[in-house]
């Protein structure tokens, strides 16, 4: 490295630390450097013991996934084999980006303290916040994306889930956490704008903004497959609407503030639909009127999301969010004690027959590199940097917490994504396959699912028409025959499992409709919420050049550009319902390289700013998930749209049926009619639109990183534009669990009079 | 005995603390800490006032919600 010009910060790459003097009334703000490192590089025989156990056991479980190769595999190894991996990586490697690139100061206040309002500038306890941060970043991705690549064996996901997530989607929560907080909340597009320009700036807002319509649309193309032709699910999410206006009405103008009571209400609520949706959808009446085909849906869902998306938050938004908060709660615990309790044996091989090939019938392409974009959430999703660009940095009560939160709450969402793994691996591979094929190769019929799914000649999988209608039966559904889309499937495996926890099978119709019941509730909070940002995102653009529509509380703008937005995100889902091929599974490729596409552009926002603070030497712990998110997205892009392989190129696909139509074809592959023809000439010429749009604008994006990238490695450095450092006056610890020297300070801290502290020390119970 | 359940009680509350602090129910007595503090001598928002302007500061700024 030529570190040649300038003023490099070289130890130090925060100046302004040697000036911040704190008030010296208080005790430390922040424990002595020295100490932190003491305490780090002590090693007693009693941590040594734990370390080594952790690698032991971590070891251990990954050779029993890797390398055994038995009938079955117990999916607790997959537990001990996630756990340990994220507890190593989170002590050693995160703490070395922490030492080497982020450098945090705690006397350097966070915007939680120099910008505290009171609002949304609020130092929060950092388990709280924790927790908060998690419920924000996770929702209906983690659950579904893993259940599709299970078409492709147990080991590539799992691989990929756990080692992407320390790799690459941890480290990009981290990173996007850190320096929005450093420059006092800024949003991803932002700093953006700051860092690379007015062009890399649009290119990402545009980016931005066409990824979230996608996004929208996939995960409500999801909750309409789930929904779909099942008057109990369609019934019990429905009752949603109703007990949010109800819980916000309450919270409104019956009792402001109670919201654990509301939400424990409107959770008592939830579960009586459930149990109600089984028993309604048993009736004449009720089996007749909630019965609906998936376009019906689809139009309820579009019309839902309008109306959600303008109506005041208070009535519908916050309380559904309050309820999704607390179903979040209770799903993982629920998944984790299932799984660990149940210990459900796996009987799908660890590269099952469609790892190596492109005809995979839940989502087409090779490993190679659609592995990586089926699974998104979980291991890096580009949509959480704008979470952790957005409410959590305003929270942050002190700087080294970021760690915690950042690289600590994505650890979190793997291990979501692994059970939901886990929960997809457990059920029957025919089932399996019958579920997830599209109706375009069963059918959708039992016989058809039956004849399709033994035709493709999976080792051991011997499919049988009452292994499907029995199971129908049991999950109180008329058919599970192509119910795609990854919900059913995880629901399917949570009901199995959960009824051999509690119920047995007379209770499985009721906990598959809870696992339908809460992935229905993340999306369609996300749903509404998406749709919000987007019409914000929008306002705001038109603004430039209309002033009016800049102003939010101006009713005719909000208008125009929800209905703009939810025609955007609704004429995709339309398409995909409608699609003849199938739906999720040529759509859903599209969300995960939207997803991956928006990791690339976060990473390479981060990238100009580490070169900017002249870290060269560290620089890869971004390039390296940069260039490999890069790699895989810009290449699976390229598949999408240059492909000649009709079952993985879109244009390919899209020439194919163009040329059956021209040469006078009334039938064509999957497509039944001139119609259906026409509408795949229609989705693919979409599609293959969508993925150049997406890889144009990244492409953008990542150059014009590179160029700051390189502009700042010729003067060895840039310019930051991090706020100006502000010392610190209060403290607490970084982690979870407060080391020694932390203790003692907090004690200290907690010694002090109360108009000294800024931040109330929140003891249990102190103030119940 | 007596000490085992009061760590119960103690562990009771902790939930409790997490759990409100997790839903946002805190956010009025953060708020309350913050306005006694910054702006001493002024009265605060009432509490219905406060979750009214909650809601709509949310109206005016939206928040993603994650996939």
């Amino acid at each position: 490295m030529s570190q040649t010009s300038a003023p490099l910060p070289g130890r130090d790459p925060d100046p302004d630390s040697t000036v911040l003097v704190q008030d010296p009334n208080l005790p430390p703000v922040a424990l002595d450097p020295a100490v932190v490192d003491a305490e780090d590089r002590k090693w007693t025989p009693g941590k040594i013991a734990i370390w080594i156990g952790i690698a032991l056991l971590g070891g251990v479980s990954w050779s029993m996934i890797a390398f055994v190769r038995g009938e079955t595999i117990n999916a607790i190894w997959f537990v001990f084999a996630a756990v340990c991996t994220y507890f190593i990586a989170y002590r050693f490697y995160s703490k070395y980006i922490e030492n080497k690139l982020t450098k945090p100061n705690d006397m350097r206040a966070t915007p939680a303290e120099y910008k505290a309002d009171g609002k949304d500038y609020v130092a929060t306890d950092r388990r709280v916040l924790y927790g908060h941060h998690f419920a924000a970043i996770a929702g209906a991705g983690p659950l579904v994306g893993p259940v599709l690549a299970a078409q492709m064996g147990y080991l590539p996901g799992t691989i990929w889930i756990i080692i992407g997530v320390i790799l690459a989607g941890a480290v990009q929560d981290y990173l996007v956490l850190f320096f929005s907080m450093r420059r006092g909340g800024r949003s991803l597009g932002q700093m953006a704008r700051e860092e690379l320009g007015l062009i890399g700036g649009t290119a990402a807002l545009i980016a931005t903004l066409a990824i979230m319509i996608i996004i929208v649309a996939i995960l409500a193309l999801v909750v309409v497959n789930a929904l779909g032709e099942s008057p109990w699910g369609v019934f019990s999410v429905s009752m949603t609407i109703p007990i949010a206006l109800f819980m916000g009405i309450y919270l409104r103008f019956l009792r402001p503030g109670k919201v654990s009571e509301v939400s424990i209400i409107g959770f008592v609520l939830l579960i009586a639909a459930i149990a109600g949706g089984g028993w309604i959808a048993e009736t004449d009446w009720g089996s007749a009127l909630f019965t609906l085909d998936r376009t019906t849906i689809a139009w309820g869902i579009i019309v839902y999301g309008f109306i959600a998306a303008v109506l005041p938050v208070w009535l519908l938004l916050a309380p559904r969010d309050y309820l999704s908060t607390f179903m979040k709660i209770g799903t993982i615990i629920m998944l984790a004690v299932a799984i660990v309790l149940v210990r459900p044996e796996i009987n799908v091989p660890a590269f099952s027959e469609f790892a190596g090939r492109v005809d995979g019938p839940v989502v087409p392409g090779a490993l190679w590199p659609f592995l990586f974009v089926t699974i998104a959430c979980g291991a890096l999703s580009g949509f959480h940097a704008l979470i952790s660009s957005g409410t959590t940095p305003k929270m942050l009560h002190k700087e080294r917490q970021s760690r915690f939160i950042g690289y600590g709450g994505m650890l979190m969402e793997s291990f979501v994504a692994i059970m939901a793994l886990v929960a997809a691996l457990s059920i029957d591979r025919g089932i399996y396959f019958a579920m997830n094929s599209s109706a375009a190769a069963t059918g959708g019929t039992v016989e058809g699912a039956v004849a399709f799914v033994n035709s493709l000649g999976l080792a051991g999988v011997n499919l049988t028409p009452d292994m499907l209608t029995q199971l129908a039966e049991n999950v109180g559904e008329e058919s599970v025959v192509s119910r795609t889309g990854g919900a059913p499937t995880l629901a399917v495996g949570l009901a199995q499992i959960m009824q051999g926890l509690i119920g047995g099978l007379g209770m499985m119709g009721f906990w598959y409709h809870f696992a339908i019941m809460f992935e229905a509730l993340f999306i369609l909070t996300a749903v509404d919420a998406g749709t919000r940002v987007a019409r914000f995102m929008l306002q705001d653009t038109i603004g430039n050049f209309i002033p009016q529509f800049k102003d939010v509380s101006w009713r005719p703008g909000v208008w125009i550009c929800t209905a703009i937005m939810v025609a955007g995100w609704g004429y995709i889902l339309i398409l995909g319902v409608t699609d003849p091929l199938g739906g999720i599974n040529t759509f859903f490729p599209l969300f995960g390289i939207a997803n991956q596409l928006l990791a690339a552009i976060a990473l390479a926002v981060c990238l100009a700013i580490v070169a900017k603070r002249g870290a060269f030497k560290y620089i890869w712990i971004v390039a390296l998930p940069l260039a490999f998110a890069s790699v895989i997205t810009i290449w699976a892009s390229i598949l999408k749209i240059f492909s000649q392989d009709v079952r993985v190129g879109y244009w390919a696909n899209n020439a194919a049926y163009r040329n059956a139509l021209a040469s006078g074809e009334t039938s064509f592959g999957n497509a039944k009619s001139v119609a259906e023809m026409e509408a795949v000439v229609r989705n693919t010429t979409v599609q293959g639109t969508l993925s150049i749009v997406f890889v144009v604008l990244t492409i953008i994006v990542i150059a014009t990183a590179i160029a700051a990238t390189i502009r700042a490695w010729q003067r060895g450095g840039g310019i930051s534009n991090e706020e100006p450092a502000t010392v610190s006056a209060t403290y607490a610890p970084a982690g979870l669990i407060a080391t020694p020297a932390e203790r003692e300070l907090e004690k200290q801290w907690n010694q002090l009079p109360d108009e000294l502290r800024l931040e109330r020390a929140h003891h249990h119970g102190q103030r119940s | 005995m007596n000490h085992a359940l009061e760590r119960a009680r103690e562990g009771w509350h902790g939930f409790v603390w997490f759990f409100k602090g997790m839903m946002g129910e805190n956010a009025y007595r953060d708020y309350l800490d913050f306005h006694r503090r910054a702006h001493p001598g002024v009265a605060p928002m009432t509490e219905r006032e406060f979750w009214r302007d909650k809601t709509d500061r949310q109206d005016r700024n939206p928040q993603g919600r994650c996939c």
